[in-house]
C-alpha cells in the first residue's frame, strides 16, 4: 500500500475550493491551511503560459521531517501517510524548517499540523475532503501499488513531474501536466 | 419616522446583541434531519440537513452536516443535483462562514436622532414591524402603493414580493437583469423566440468547440459551467476565448484572442462573414429554420477579417482559422452567450450578434450547443387575486427600453430622484440581500435616490453599506438557518431542491417569509399569506407534484422525468415553429425593426481611454461573490483584498512595483475611497486594468472586509444606457493611477 495523490495541472482552476474543504471537514483554524493554490505564469503577452497547482504536504517516503523530529511524533502512518502525533510534538518546529515544501505550521494549540491526506476518511475508503470537493475533478487519490488503481493508470498514460525532485524526498503528490 | 430627518446620514450599524428580544419558543423543529451513523470525524456523530446555496446564484443543492452538539460542521454537494453533481465550489463549501461570521446583523434596528445626531436602536420585531407598516400605509395612501419597490437579490425576495403585490405594487427589481444579463435575454429573445435563461441552456458537457467572449470560467465559480468545461476539454474539445487578460479560462484554451476591449461586435461581425463567404455555415439548419439570411449575408459582406483586425488588434488569419474551428465542431459548438454582458451600451445589439453566429452554426437545440431546458411545473399555495397596479416603472420612461423583459433596478432608482416630468416617483424601497451602494452603477446617483424615499427598509444578512441608509434594518437568518421556496430549475431533466434549517436562526435573526408574514399582517393583508407557517405551504406545494415536505427532507433533491424526449428538439432537423413573429430563428429581427431598433446588429465606436488612462475592467474571483461574501472568515481567508492589475509596460511608464498602494481616479476625477494594490502581470493588455469586483469597503462594522481593496463601483460613473431594454453598460470608464487619497468622502 503506497498511498499518493496526483493533481491534475490542464483540469485545476485554481478556485481555492480544496483549501476551504480541508479548512472545514478538519476545523483548520482560520488563517492557517493544510493545503494552497500556486499559480505560475510563464512568458510574455500574448504569448503566455499559466499552470496552477494545489499543493500539499507531499507525504515523501524519504521524508526530512521524519528524520528530524526528535520525539518521533512525525512518522510514517499505513500506505506511507506522514503525519503528526499531537501528543507526541513538542512544537521545535525542526520539521517545518526540514520541510522544503513549506508544509507544515504551527496549529495555535502549539502542535506542528498539517496535511494527513483525511486518513480518517481513507480509512473508510472516503477520498480525502480535497479531492471530494474538487469541482473540476482535478485530483486523483489512490495506491499506487495498485496498478489497477485510477492514480496508476493516471500516472502511466500522462506526462507528470515532482516538486523539488532534487531534495531527494521520494514525494508522494504528483502534477499531471 | 425619517420624515422628521431631512437627511439620511450614513450610520455603521453597529453589530447589537440582543438576546432578550429574542423568541421564547423556537420556530422550528431541528429534529427532522437525517441522522447518519458516526460520520467521518472519530467520535463525532451527525447529521445532515438538505439546503440549496444562497452564496450564488447557481443555486446547487447540498448537504448541511452538523455534530452532535448541533453545530454546522460542513457543507457538501448533492450528488443528484444536476447544478452541483455532489461537488460544491469554495463559496459554497465555505457557506459555513456566513452563519459564523461573528459581524452579522442581530437584531432588528430603526434609524433614530439623540441629540442631533443619527443612530439606529434596537427594537422588538413588533415595534419594526409596525413602523414598516405604518410607512408603507403612508406612501401608499399619499403617493398610492404603486410608489413602493422591492430591490431583491435572495431567495427571501420572494416573500417581500408578495408583500407588495399584495399592496398593489409590481415594481419588483433585481440587479441581476439591467446590472447583468438582461441584454443577453432580449437578444437571444429577439433571435430564437426564448431566451436562455438560469442555468444556461448550454450543452458545455457534448461540446466539441465552446467560445468564451469575456466569460471567465474558473474565476466565475458557476459551478455546473466550470465542472462541465473540464469534462468537455478531457474529451478533447477546444476552447476559444476572447479577453483583453489572460483568465484562467484562457491559460485552458485552444486559442486566446486578446482583443482591444470593446470591439467585440467587430469580431462578431467578422466571423459571420468568414463562415458566411467561405460557405461554413449549416446550410440545411439556416434554410429549415433561418429568417433574413440575405439579409444577413449582405450586411456582413464588407465586415472582413482584415477590416476587423484594424478594430479588434486580432490577426486576420486568426479570425479566420479561429471560424474555421467553430465550423468544424458545427452543431456541437457554443458562442456562449456569458452572463455579465452591460459593457458598453449596444450589449442587446452584441447578444444578438452571438445568437446570429449560433444559428449560422446550427448550434440551438442540438446536441453540444443548446438544449431544450424542462422544469416542473409547479404551483403556488392558492392566495386572493393580488390587485392590479394601475401604474409600474415603466411610466417613468415613456417611449423607452421598450424590450426590457423585466423591470430595471437602475430605472426604479433613476426615477425615484423627483423630476419635474415625472409622475411616477418612488416614496418606498425595500432592499433584501443585494448591496445597491457596490451593485448600482453611479453611487452618487443612488444616494442621491435614498435621500427622496420616505421609507427604506433594507433585509440582510450582513452590515453591509446600504444599511446604513436604511430607515428599518430587519436581520436575515442565513440561508443555513431558515426555509425558503422550493428550488424549480430548468435543466437537462426537471428537479426539486429543498432548503430547511439546519441550525436555530443565531442572534434574533428572522427567515424572510416570517417577516414578510408578520408586515402583511399588519397591514390587513394578512389573508394574502392564508398559510400558518412554511412547512404547511411547502408540504401543500410538494404534493400537488408528487412529492411532500417529509419526503424532500429525506431526498433534499427530486429529480423528475421529462415531459416530452425533446432535449435536443433541432437535432434532426424536426419541424418546429419558434415564439417569433416570422415563426422562425430570426436573423434578420422583425421585433427589433416593429420598436425601431436595427434590426441587423451594426458596429458602433466606442470612446477609448484618454493619454495616461486605462479602461477599467472588473470581473470575479472564483472564492468570492460580488460584496456578499467579502467579510466570511473562510472565503476571506483565502482572499482579502483584490489587486489592479498592471501590464508590465504600463507598470514601467508610471514606476509602479508588485504590492505598492495606490488610488484609482476615473474619468470624472472620481477617486478610489480605498487604496489599492499594484499587480504587475504580462497577463492584461496595455491599455487596460483589471480588478476583482466586490472589495473596497467602507463600513466598520465589517471587520474583515473594511478598508480592505478598492471598489470598481466607486469608479463606474459613467454609464452606457441600452436603448433596447434599458441595461447599464459599465465598462465605459477610465482610470489612471494616483499616489495620495482623494479628498475624504464621507460614506
Amino acid at each position: 500500500m503506497r498511498y499518493a495523490m496526483a493533481v491534475d495541472t490542464l483540469r485545476c482552476v485554481g478556485c481555492s475550493d480544496c483549501v476551504v474543504a480541508c479548512q472545514t471537514e478538519n476545523d483548520v483554524p482560520i488563517g492557517h491551511c493544510r493545503d494552497w493554490i500556486v499559480e505560475k505564469t510563464t512568458g510574455t503577452y500574448p504569448e503566455l503560459q499559466l499552470e496552477i497547482r494545489s499543493e500539499r504536504c507531499n507525504h515523501c517516503a524519504n521524508a526530512p521531517c521524519v528524520r528530524t523530529c526528535p520525539t518521533e511524533a512525525s512518522h510514517y502512518a499505513e500506505g506511507g501517510i506522514v503525519l503528526v502525533e499531537e501528543s507526541e510534538c513538542i512544537g521545535c518546529k525542526a520539521c517545518i524548517t526540514s520541510c522544503p515544501y513549506d508544509a507544515r505550521f504551527i496549529h495555535p494549540e502549539g502542535y506542528v499540523d498539517k496535511c494527513t491526506f483525511c486518513i480518517h476518511r481513507v480509512e473508510k475508503g472516503q477520498n480525502p475532503a480535497c479531492v471530494s470537493v474538487c469541482p473540476t475533478h482535478a485530483m486523483i487519490f489512490g495506491d499506487l501499488d495498485d496498478p489497477n488503481s485510477d492514480i496508476s493508470r493516471a500516472m502511466a498514460t500522462r506526462k507528470w513531474k515532482s516538486l523539488i525532485p532534487e531534495a531527494g524526498t521520494d514525494p508522494k503528490v504528483f502534477y499531471l501536466i | 419616522m425619517s420624515t422628521n430627518m431631512n437627511r439620511r446620514d450614513f450610520i455603521k450599524v453597529a453589530g447589537m446583541g440582543a438576546g432578550s428580544l429574542a423568541f421564547a419558543t423556537p420556530l422550528f423543529d431541528f429534529s427532522k434531519g437525517e441522522i447518519l451513523a458516526p460520520d467521518t470525524v472519530p467520535g463525532m456523530y451527525a447529521k445532515r440537513t438538505p439546503t440549496y446555496c444562497e452564496i450564488c446564484f447557481w443555486k446547487c443543492a447540498g448537504w448541511v452536516h452538523t455534530n452532535d452538539e448541533g453545530k454546522i460542521w460542513k457543507l457538501t454537494g448533492h450528488e443528484d443535483d444536476p447544478h452541483s453533481n455532489g461537488r460544491l465550489c469554495p463559496r459554497g463549501t465555505g457557506g459555513v462562514g456566513m452563519y459564523n461570521d461573528e459581524d452579522r446583523l442581530k437584531t432588528p434596528l430603526i434609524r433614530t436622532e439623540v441629540g442631533g445626531v443619527q443612530t439606529f436602536r434596537e427594537a422588538s420585531w413588533d415595534e419594526a414591524f409596525t413602523y414598516i407598516a405604518d410607512g408603507l400605509k403612508k406612501v401608499g395612501e399619499e403617493h398610492g402603493p404603486e410608489c413602493t419597490a422591492l430591490f431583491s437579490h435572495g431567495s427571501g425576495g420572494k416573500y417581500f414580493g408578495d408583500l407588495l403585490k399584495a399592496f398593489g405594487s409590481n415594481n419588483i427589481t433585481a440587479p441581476s437583469y439591467a446590472q447583468c444579463r438582461g441584454p443577453r435575454e432580449v437578444g437571444f429573445f429577439a433571435t430564437y423566440g426564448e431566451g436562455v435563461g438560469s442555468p444556461e441552456r448550454v450543452d458545455i458537457r457534448d461540446t466539441r468547440c465552446l467560445v468564451l467572449i469575456g466569460s471567465h470560467f474558473g474565476e466565475n465559480m458557476h459551478n455546473g459551467p466550470v465542472q462541465e468545461i473540464a469534462q468537455a476539454t478531457a474529451k478533447g474539445a477546444s476552447i476559444i476565448t476572447v479577453d483583453p487578460r489572460f483568465s484562467t479560462v484562457a491559460s485552458k484554451s485552444k486559442f486566446w484572442l486578446p482583443i482591444k476591449p470593446a470591439t467585440d461586435m467587430a469580431l462578431l461581425l467578422a466571423w459571420m462573414h468568414v463562415i458566411i463567404n467561405e460557405g461554413l455555415y449549416d446550410k440545411d439548419y439556416v434554410e429549415k429554420y433561418a429568417y433574413g439570411f440575405d439579409d444577413l449575408k449582405a450586411h456582413v459582406a464588407t465586415m472582413t477579417p482584415e477590416w476587423a483586425y484594424g478594430l479588434t488588434t486580432i490577426k486576420p488569419e486568426i479570425i479566420r482559422e479561429t471560424a474555421r474551428e467553430m465550423a468544424n465542431a458545427s452543431p456541437r459548438v457554443i458562442i456562449h452567450p456569458g452572463r455579465h454582458v452591460t459593457w458598453y451600451g449596444d450589449d442587446t445589439q452584441r447578444l444578438r450578434a452571438v445568437a446570429m453566429l449560433n444559428a449560422l452554426l446550427g448550434s440551438w437545440g442540438r446536441r453540444g450547443g443548446y438544449y431544450n431546458p424542462e422544469k416542473v411545473k409547479f404551483k403556488n399555495y392558492p392566495h386572493p387575486p393580488f390587485p392590479k397596479p394601475t401604474r409600474t416603472w415603466r411610466d417613468a420612461f415613456p417611449g423607452k427600453y421598450k424590450l426590457a423583459g423585466l423591470s430595471l433596478a437602475s430605472g426604479i432608482c433613476d426615477a425615484t430622484i423627483p423630476t419635474i416630468e415625472r409622475d411616477c416617483s418612488f416614496k418606498a424601497w425595500i432592499v433584501n440581500g443585494t448591496n445597491l451602494i457596490h451593485t448600482l452603477p453611479n453611487q452618487a446617483n443612488t444616494i442621491k435616490a435614498i435621500q427622496a424615499l420616505d421609507l427604506m427598509v433594507v433585509v440582510d444578512t450582513m452590515p453591509m453599506e446600504i444599511t446604513g441608509y436604511a430607515d428599518v434594518i430587519l436581520p436575515e437568518c442565513t440561508y443555513l438557518e431558515r426555509y425558503d421556496n422550493i428550488r424549480v430549475s430548468p435543466h437537462r431533466e426537471p428537479t426539486l431542491a429543498l432548503r430547511m434549517p439546519a441550525a436555530e436562526p443565531k442572534y434574533n435573526t428572522k427567515p424572510a417569509w416570517w417577516m414578510a408574514k408578520g408586515i402583511a399582517e399588519k397591514m390587513g393583508l394578512g389573508h394574502f399569506f392564508p398559510w400558518n407557517d412554511i412547512e404547511e405551504k411547502l408540504d401543500w406545494e410538494l404534493k400537488q407534484v408528487g412529492s411532500s415536505l417529509e419526503e424532500m427532507k429525506r431526498l433534499g433533491v427530486k429529480k423528475m422525468d421529462r415531459s416530452y424526449d425533446d432535449l435536443y428538439p433541432m437535432e434532426n432537423l424536426e419541424d418546429f415553429e419558434f415564439n417569433t413573429n416570422t415563426g422562425k430563428i430570426e436573423l434578420y429581427s422583425t421585433a427589433m425593426e416593429d420598436e425601431g431598433y436595427d434590426p441587423l446588429p451594426k458596429y458602433k465606436a466606442h470612446e477609448e481611454p484618454p493619454e495616461g488612462y486605462y479602461r477599467l475592467i472588473y470581473g470575479r474571483a472564483p472564492m468570492h461573490t460580488f460584496s456578499r461574501t467579502a467579510n466570511n472568515p473562510n472565503l476571506t481567508d483565502l482572499m482579502d483584498e483584490n489587486s489592479v492589475w498592471v501590464n508590465p509596460k504600463v507598470a514601467k511608464e508610471w514606476d509602479l512595483k508588485n504590492d505598492q498602494y495606490l488610488w484609482l481616479e476615473n474619468q470624472d476625477g472620481v477617486v478610489s475611497k480605498t487604496p489599492i494594490k499594484v499587480r504587475v502581470t504580462e497577463r492584461i493588455r496595455f491599455d487596460s486594468v483589471y480588478i476583482v469586483h466586490g472589495f473596497g469597503h467602507t463600513n466598520k462594522k465589517l471587520t474583515r472586509a473594511h478598508g480592505r481593496g478598492a471598489s470598481d463601483a466607486d469608479l463606474i460613473t459613467r454609464v452606457h444606457i441600452d436603448p433596447e431594454m434599458g441595461g447599464t453598460g459599465m465598462r465605459g470608464n477610465f482610470v489612471t493611477f494616483r499616489f495620495e487619497a482623494g479628498e475624504e468622502v464621507s460614506s
